[in-house]
């Protein structure tokens, strides 16, 4: 569908957003989520894509709400499985464009190997992963990116498991692009959604974000204000990063773009099976 | 078409292909492998697709996203994969969306006996999913049937807007027999209801006459939501109880009102008959033979098969108990579809034969049934 000039230079809210029906939304004020939502709606319409042509599909926990208020073609499935019911509709529909929304719990801990094989595939599939450190919905239990040492209703006495560095996962699974901000940072976040929707193959944006109701209220970390600061002061680029002496370094969150590589994209190839399969049949 | 050679799982994706099946997404396991090897080869030439998932929970996800595209979808799998399925099944059902599920049971529970044949699936086909929910069940007799009921299951699936399981076992989709074919113009095959209305006035879950709302694919200009949570008519979550209410009323009322299409079933010698049998799947080959050899010897046996095994056809079953002393129940189990004719048949004498250690029933063990009494 031809998106008009007129149309396009209208607010992007109110074309991309479901803003009559399904407002207020669910997440607690405060919340990074709405900020990566802004983000991802900019990037449809810096992309140019219509509404039409866009699914979102989420998992379930906080982030499995954002379909409700984006006016795509949207989806709410089941804890975990995001990346294979949106697997299933890329296939059938290739022409569009498959965004995922999920949560650090969602993607990694009961969705880790849908994760690992939808980047294996290369399939093209936009992961937006909103990462909070911790399981907010439930109330607080400590996630698959929740650090050492923090702690979360179900680690009374800390965690000790590492966390899944996001990044690196994605990078050594296959995905074509791996990218990181923070809500904090939301152009940039915007700007890397842009260059992942565009990509053919798997893109994966972690948006790191805070549960200031949950994660930092059992860590002592302060108000939403407060862990919004902590994002700002912490969210360093590569560059700035790589000078930092190596004691500076802990408690930093590298945002850039790791992985934008050419890489056969799933759904092409499968059209290059069909081809060979109705070839065999013909001869 | 001429006379072939045929295995029941083959038989089952050349059904698939002949009902419009372009989606598949599966995970190997015996015995329900070779429908996938089948359909890895057939799909592409037909300008299908194929998936192999990284598990069988991904690959029910993954058909459901096909159909939500446009695509009819199946995917095949044996005890293990079927239970973690599960939760994916009843999110099509409170999605309202069509597919397939293939089931070649295999003996349970957990690895159990793999590759013996089972009937153990029959509650859990019924009821493996969380929640309350109207389910088809298909279990086909012979490698023929198994082609017509993923036909039909596919049907009922986009007719109805539901998850159809088809319910094989081991002995029918490893088995060959000589089979023909249907011609393909004389297989009817059923498509979704579609909408005339336009994009702002469609509702992906409206409560229509037919009690099936139409259902538009995504990419097609209907921007619609769709959840696993209950959801209003557009499809947008509520928890209200005046659009919960109707909701579960209208996804139940689709499949009674329409019993007289989806209850499948053949009856033989139940007219004069004193005892009956009553069976499906494999069993029900058994059960014919040992129904052959009682009137033989002139007892007065019938025999109801039943190729749909749910909804359970309570009317049909009553009916036929209705003129008997006795009932037999023979199934690879221990009593499940058993539990179901006890319900309905009043006072009258149900005898199971069941057997869950991956062995057939022989007919000599039903005409043992139908002699005791």
């Amino acid at each position: 569908m031809v998106v008009k000039k007129q149309e396009r230079e209208s607010l992007v809210h109110e074309r991309y957003l479901r803003h009559q029906k399904k407002f207020p939304h669910v997440w607690c004020a405060g919340c990074g989520i709405g900020i990566v939502m802004g983000a991802i709606v900019r990037a449809v319409d810096a992309v140019g894509l219509s509404n039409d042509e866009v699914a979102m599909i989420s998992g379930i926990g906080c982030s499995g709400r954002m379909p409700v208020y984006v006016d795509f073609n949207t989806m709410h499935t089941t804890h975990g499985r995001a990346l294979a019911f949106a697997t299933g509709l890329k296939m059938v529909r290739p022409e569009m464009k498959v965004i995922v929304v999920m949560g650090d719990g969602d993607a990694l801990a009961i969705g880790g190997n849908h994760f690992i094989h939808a980047a294996r595939r290369n399939i093209g599939l936009t992961a937006i992963i909103i990462n909070n450190n911790v399981y907010g919905m439930t109330g607080g239990q400590y996630s698959p990116t929740t650090p050492t040492h923090a702690y979360a209703t179900t680690a009374p006495y800390g965690n000790i498991e590492q966390p899944f560095p996001i990044c690196q996962l994605a990078e050594a699974a296959g995905a074509a692009f791996v990218a990181r901000s923070t809500v904090y940072h939301a152009r940039e976040l915007s700007r890397f959604i842009t260059q992942a929707i565009q990509k053919e193959g798997f893109s994966v944006v972690e948006a790191v974000s805070y549960c200031h109701t949950t994660y930092g209220r059992i860590n002592k970390l302060g108000s939403a204000v407060e862990m919004m600061r902590r994002l700002k002061e912490n969210g360093v680029s590569q560059r700035a990063f790589e000078r930092l002496p190596e004691e500076e370094r802990a408690d930093k969150i590298v945002r850039g773009v790791f992985v934008d590589r050419d890489i056969p994209e799933y759904t092409q190839l499968y059209d290059q099976i069909i081809a060979r399969a109705q070839q065999a049949v013909a001869a | 078409m001429t006379a072939r050679l045929m295995q029941g799982d083959e038989a089952c994706a050349e059904g698939a292909i002949a009902a419009g099946c372009r989606f598949f997404a599966g995970y190997p396991i015996t015995p329900a492998t070779d429908i996938a090897e089948v359909l890895a080869r057939r799909l592409p030439q037909v300008g299908g697709k194929f998936i192999q998932m990284e598990d069988e929970i991904a690959s029910m996800a993954a058909i459901i996203g096909a159909s939500v595209g446009g695509a009819k979808a199946m995917t095949a799998t044996s005890g293990p994969g079927f239970s973690l399925m599960q939760e994916n099944i009843g999110y099509a059902c409170m999605a309202e969306i069509p597919c397939v599920v293939v089931n070649v049971q295999r003996t349970g529970p957990s690895t159990g006996l793999p590759t013996s044949p089972s009937q153990g699936d029959v509650m859990q086909a019924r009821w493996g999913t969380h929640g309350d929910h109207p389910i088809i069940v298909l279990s086909p007799f012979s490698v023929r049937e198994a082609f017509d009921l993923t036909v039909r299951a596919f049907n009922m699936a986009e007719k109805y807007r539901t998850p159809v399981i088809l319910l094989m076992d081991e002995m029918i989709g490893h088995m060959r027999e000589k089979v023909e074919l249907p011609p393909p113009e004389t297989i009817e095959v059923v498509e979704r209801v579609i909408t005339s209305v336009p994009p702002e006035w469609y509702k992906a879950y409206e409560n229509t006459p037919s009690d099936v709302p139409p259902m538009i694919s995504f990419g097609q200009g209907y921007r619609y939501h769709i959840t696993g949570l209950f959801h209003d008519e557009r499809g947008f979550p509520t928890q209200r109880l005046d659009e919960i209410d109707p909701w579960i009323a209208r996804v139940f009322r689709k499949i009674e009102r329409n019993l007289r299409d989806i209850l499948i079933y053949e009856t033989d010698q139940v007219e004069d008959a004193e005892v009956v049998v009553i069976a499906y799947g494999a069993t029900a080959r058994s059960a014919r033979h040992a129904v052959r050899l009682a009137r033989e010897q002139g007892l007065r046996v019938g025999f109801l098969r039943l190729s749909t095994i749910w909804p359970f056809p309570e009317r049909i079953v009553a009916e036929v108990a209705e003129r008997i002393h006795r009932v037999i129940v023979p199934e690879m189990n221990l009593g499940q579809l058993a539990l179901e004719v006890e319900r309905v048949v009043g006072r009258r004498k149900v005898i199971r034969v069941g057997k869950a250690n991956g062995e057939m029933i022989a007919p000599r063990e039903i005409l043992d049934a139908i002699g005791r009494g």
